[in-house]
C-alpha cells in the first residue's frame, strides 16, 4: 500500500509534462488567453485612463484571443518584467508572449521558446534637435550621443560609428526619462536608441518640434510575439492570427469594411474570412477565425496606425512596417 | 527708611531677552559667524521653496480631463486627477469600486478604534480586526461569494495593493517574529538551531530575490495545473521575509530585560509561557516600539518591490501611467504623488509610534 502510494506520487509529479492538456485546450477550458506584456511601453503596451491596455502588442494579443476563442476581450494581461518574460512563458503563467520582445537566435533556440512571426521591425536611430540643419547620421561626425548604459544600443553606436569613420563622444544614461531630460538640457547633440522608444520619447520633451529623428536605422530589431515550444498546433494560431492582419491589408479588408466583404467574389478574401474552404479546422480553431480577428481588432494597417501611427500621437512612418508591396518587408504567406 | 520705599510696579521683562526678537538674537543672530550663515539659509531656503510653491501651486492646473489642459507651466495635476481611481485601486472594476471602499472604510474605522484610547471593547474590536476583518475583506475583494463577481488578484492594485501587502506583512512578522525570537534564545537545541537557520537565511537574501524566486522559480518546481496565485506568493515571501528582521529587532528588546526578572517570576511559580506573556514581553516590546516601527516602515516601503513581479502597487501603477501616450511627461508630477501618499503613512506611523512610547512610558528610559 505504502509503494502504491510512493509510486501514484512519482507518476503525478512526472506525468503533467507528458499528459499535458495542448495550450489550445487550456485555453478553451478557461475560457480567457493569458497573455504576457509590458506593463509600461508607450504605443506597445500601456494603460490607458478607463483600465484598458493600449498598444500594437496588447493588439496582437487580442487577435490571438479572437482567433481562438471568438472573442478579442477574452484576455488577461500580465504585465512581466524583461527578466521574468522568458520564465512566465516556460512555466505555462502566459500562453503568448507579446511584449517588445526582439527575435534573435539565442532566444529563439536557447529559451525554448518560438517566436512565431515579426509584427514590429524595429531598429536603432538618431534624435537630433532640429535647429543643427541634420539631414543625415552621416553629418553627425563629432557630435556628443546620449544612450542609456548596458543596451544594445551603445554597442550598435559605436560600431556605426567605427565604420562609417566618425568620432563620437557618448553620454550614458541609466533610464530613458534621464537620457531625455540630458537630451532636452542640451547635454548632447543626439539621442540613440530603438525608434519605436525615441517617439516615445520625443512625445515627453517640452516642444517635441525641437527635435526630428532622422531616417537611418542602424541596427535591426525584429520585435514579435512568442509562444512555447512543442505545441505546434498553438504555434500555428499564433503565428496565422499575426498573418491573417497582413493578408487582410493587403487584400483591402479593414476593420470598417469587412462585413461589405462577406459577400465578396474574390477567392483569396473568401478563402480568408472563410465564406470558402475552411482553414481554421485544420488548427482547431472555427472557420471564421479570420473574420473574427479583422472585426473585432483590425487589420495591421488598423492596429498599426491606431497604436503607432498616424492614429496616434507618435505618428511613426509605416517605413519598413509597409507591405511588401508598398514598399516594406512586412510579408504574409498566403491563406489557401 | 522702609516705609519711604515706594514699590516699583513689576514690568514685563526687557524686550532683549524674551519675546520673539529675543528669540531671532540668541538663535540665529548671535554672533556675526551665526548670522552670516543664517543669513545663507535663508537665501536657500528661499530659493528652493519659492519654485517649488510656483511649480505645485501658483502655476499648477488643476482642472481638466486630457493634457491639452494643462499650461506645461507649473505642475500638471490634471494627470494626478485623472487617474485617481487608478491610482488607489488599481485595475479594480469600476463598477465594483464599492466593495474596495467598504474594505477601505473599515479598515481606517478599526485602526481609529484601536487607536484612540477613550472608545471601549478594544479588547473585541482587536479579535474581529484579526479575525473577522480578513476574512470580511477577503470575500468582498476576492468576491465569488453571495453573488458578487469574481475579481481575481491580478486586477487589485494602487494604493489598496500597497496597504494590503503593508498590513499583511506586518500582521504575519510581528507574530512569527516573537515566535523566533523566543525560539532563538530557548535552550532546545533543535528550536534553537531551527530559529537561527531560518532568521540568517531570510536575512541574508535581499527582498527582491526573495520575490522573484517566489514568483519565478517556483512555478517551475511547481506540478502544471497546480498555480499559487501571484500574490499570495508575493505575501508569503515578504511576510516570512519580514519576520526575521523583526525576530531580531525582538530579541534585541529580550536582551534588555535583565535575567532577574524572569528569574522572579520562575521563583514564583509561573510557567514559561506565562512569565514570557506576562513579565518578559509586555517591557520588551514597549523598549522596542521605535525599532519594530522601523521595520514597519521600512517594509511599508519595500512594497514597491511587487513592481518587479507584475504587481501594480501605488509606485508601479504610477510608473504604468506614465507610459500612456496620451500622458507622456508628467512623471515629476506622478512622482510627486507618490511620494506624498508613502510620505503620508510613513508619517502617521511615526508619530503614533511616539504617542505611544509617550503613553506606555513607565519609568524605563535612562
Amino acid at each position: 500500500m505504502k509503494n502504491v502510494r510512493w509510486l501514484g506520487l512519482g507518476i503525478s509529479i512526472l506525468l503533467p509534462t507528458v499528459a499535458m492538456a495542448s495550450t489550445l485546450e487550456t485555453v478553451q477550458n478557461r475560457d480567457s488567453l493569458r497573455c504576457g506584456v509590458n506593463a509600461a511601453q508607450p504605443g506597445f503596451s500601456s494603460l490607458d485612463d478607463d483600465d484598458q491596455y493600449r498598444g500594437l502588442d496588447t493588439d496582437v494579443c487580442r487577435a490571438v484571443a479572437a482567433a481562438a476563442l471568438g472573442d478579442a476581450t477574452k484576455i488577461d494581461f500580465v504585465p512581466l518584467d524583461s527578466v521574468e518574460r522568458f520564465t512566465a512563458l516556460q512555466s505555462g503563467e502566459v500562453d503568448v508572449l507579446s511584449r517588445t520582445t526582439t527575435w534573435t537566435s539565442s532566444r529563439d533556440t536557447t529559451l525554448g521558446m518560438h517566436f512565431t512571426g515579426v509584427s514590429y521591425y524595429d531598429g536603432q536611430a538618431f534624435m537630433v534637435a532640429s535647429d543643427l540643419g541634420v539631414q543625415s547620421a552621416k553629418e553627425l561626425d563629432g557630435a556628443a550621443v546620449c544612450t542609456q548604459s548596458g543596451t544594445t544600443s551603445e554597442l550598435n553606436l559605436s560600431d556605426y560609428f567605427r565604420v562609417n569613420g566618425m568620432t563620437y563622444d557618448p553620454v550614458v544614461f541609466d533610464a530613458p526619462e534621464q537620457s531625455i531630460a540630458g537630451f532636452e538640457a542640451g547635454r548632447c547633440d543626439v539621442l540613440s536608441s530603438d525608434a519605436s522608444q525615441l517617439y516615445a520619447q520625443r512625445m515627453q520633451l517640452a516642444d517635441p518640434d525641437m527635435a526630428v529623428i532622422l531616417p537611418e536605422i542602424i541596427s535591426k530589431e525584429p520585435l514579435g510575439p512568442a509562444v512555447r515550444q512543442g505545441d505546434d498546433q498553438w504555434f500555428n494560431i499564433v503565428k496565422w492570427s499575426l498573418f491573417a492582419m497582413l493578408n487582410a491589408e493587403e487584400l483591402g479588408v479593414s476593420q470598417e469594411n469587412v462585413d461589405e466583404h462577406l459577400t465578396s467574389e474574390d477567392p483569396d478574401v473568401m478563402r480568408l474570412l472563410g465564406q470558402d474552404g475552411n482553414f481554421g479546422e485544420a488548427m482547431g480553431i472555427e472557420a471564421d477565425w479570420a473574420y473574427q480577428i479583422v472585426k473585432q481588432v483590425g487589420n495591421y494597417a488598423d492596429i498599426y496606425d491606431r497604436n503607432v501611427g498616424t492614429g496616434s500621437d507618435f505618428n511613426i512612418a509605416r517605413g519598413l512596417n509597409s507591405l511588401w508591396n508598398d514598399g516594406g518587408i512586412q510579408y504574409a504567406p498566403p491563406i489557401r | 527708611m522702609i516705609h519711604n520705599q515706594t514699590i516699583i510696579a513689576e514690568r514685563p521683562a526687557p524686550s532683549s531677552s524674551v519675546g520673539p526678537v529675543a528669540w531671532l538674537r540668541t538663535n540665529l543672530f548671535n554672533g556675526p559667524i551665526n548670522t552670516i550663515f543664517t543669513l545663507i539659509g535663508l537665501y536657500v531656503l528661499y530659493l528652493l521653496v519659492v519654485p517649488t510653491v510656483q511649480w505645485a501651486f501658483i502655476n499648477a492646473d488643476w482642472v481638466g480631463s486630457t493634457r491639452d489642459d494643462c499650461s506645461r507651466e507649473g505642475a500638471c495635476w490634471v494627470f494626478v486627477n485623472a487617474r485617481f481611481s487608478q491610482f488607489i485601486y488599481g485595475l479594480y472594476p469600476r463598477t465594483e469600486i464599492w466593495r474596495a471602499n467598504i474594505v477601505f472604510a473599515g479598515f481606517f474605522a478599526l485602526i481609529a478604534w484601536l487607536a484612540i484610547p477613550r472608545l471601549p471593547f478594544k479588547r473585541w474590536v482587536a479579535v474581529f480586526a484579526l479575525v473577522g476583518f480578513p476574512v470580511v475583506a477577503y470575500v468582498l475583494l476576492h468576491g465569488g461569494y453571495f453573488d458578487l463577481p469574481r475579481v481575481p488578484t491580478h486586477r487589485w492594485g494602487g494604493l489598496m495593493l500597497t496597504l494590503l501587502l503593508a498590513t499583511v506583512g506586518m500582521v504575519g512578522a510581528l507574530p512569527i517574529g516573537i515566535v523566533l525570537a523566543l525560539g532563538r534564545r530557548s535552550n532546545m537545541p533543535i528550536v534553537k538551531s531551527f530559529c537561527v537557520v531560518f532568521i540568517e537565511f531570510w536575512r541574508g537574501v535581499p527582498l527582491i530575490t526573495v520575490l522573484f524566486m517566489a514568483s519565478v522559480m517556483l512555478p517551475l518546481f511547481l506540478p502544471s495545473g497546480i498555480s499559487v496565485d501571484r500574490l499570495v506568493r508575493a505575501l508569503i515571501g515578504l511576510t516570512l521575509f519580514q519576520s526575521a528582521y523583526m525576530a531580531e529587532v525582538i530579541r534585541g528588546g529580550l536582551q534588555a530585560i535583565p535575567k532577574g526578572q524572569e528569574e522572579a517570576a520562575a521563583a514564583l511559580g509561573m510557567t514559561y509561557w506565562k512569565r514570557m506573556g506576562l513579565i518578559v514581553l509586555p517591557q520588551a516590546l514597549k523598549m522596542m516600539i521605535p525599532g519594530i516601527v522601523n521595520t514597519f516602515i521600512s517594509l511599508f516601503k519595500d512594497t514597491t518591490l511587487v513592481m518587479i513581479i507584475g504587481l501594480f502597487d501605488l509606485l508601479g501603477i504610477v510608473q504604468a501611467a506614465l507610459s500612456d501616450s496620451r500622458w507622456l511627461g508628467f512623471s515629476l508630477e506622478g512622482y510627486v504623488f507618490a511620494a506624498f501618499m508613502f510620505w503620508i503613512f510613513c508619517f502617521s506611523m511615526s508619530r503614533y509610534s511616539q504617542y505611544l512610547e509617550r503613553k506606555l512610558h513607565t519609568g524605563h528610559k535612562r
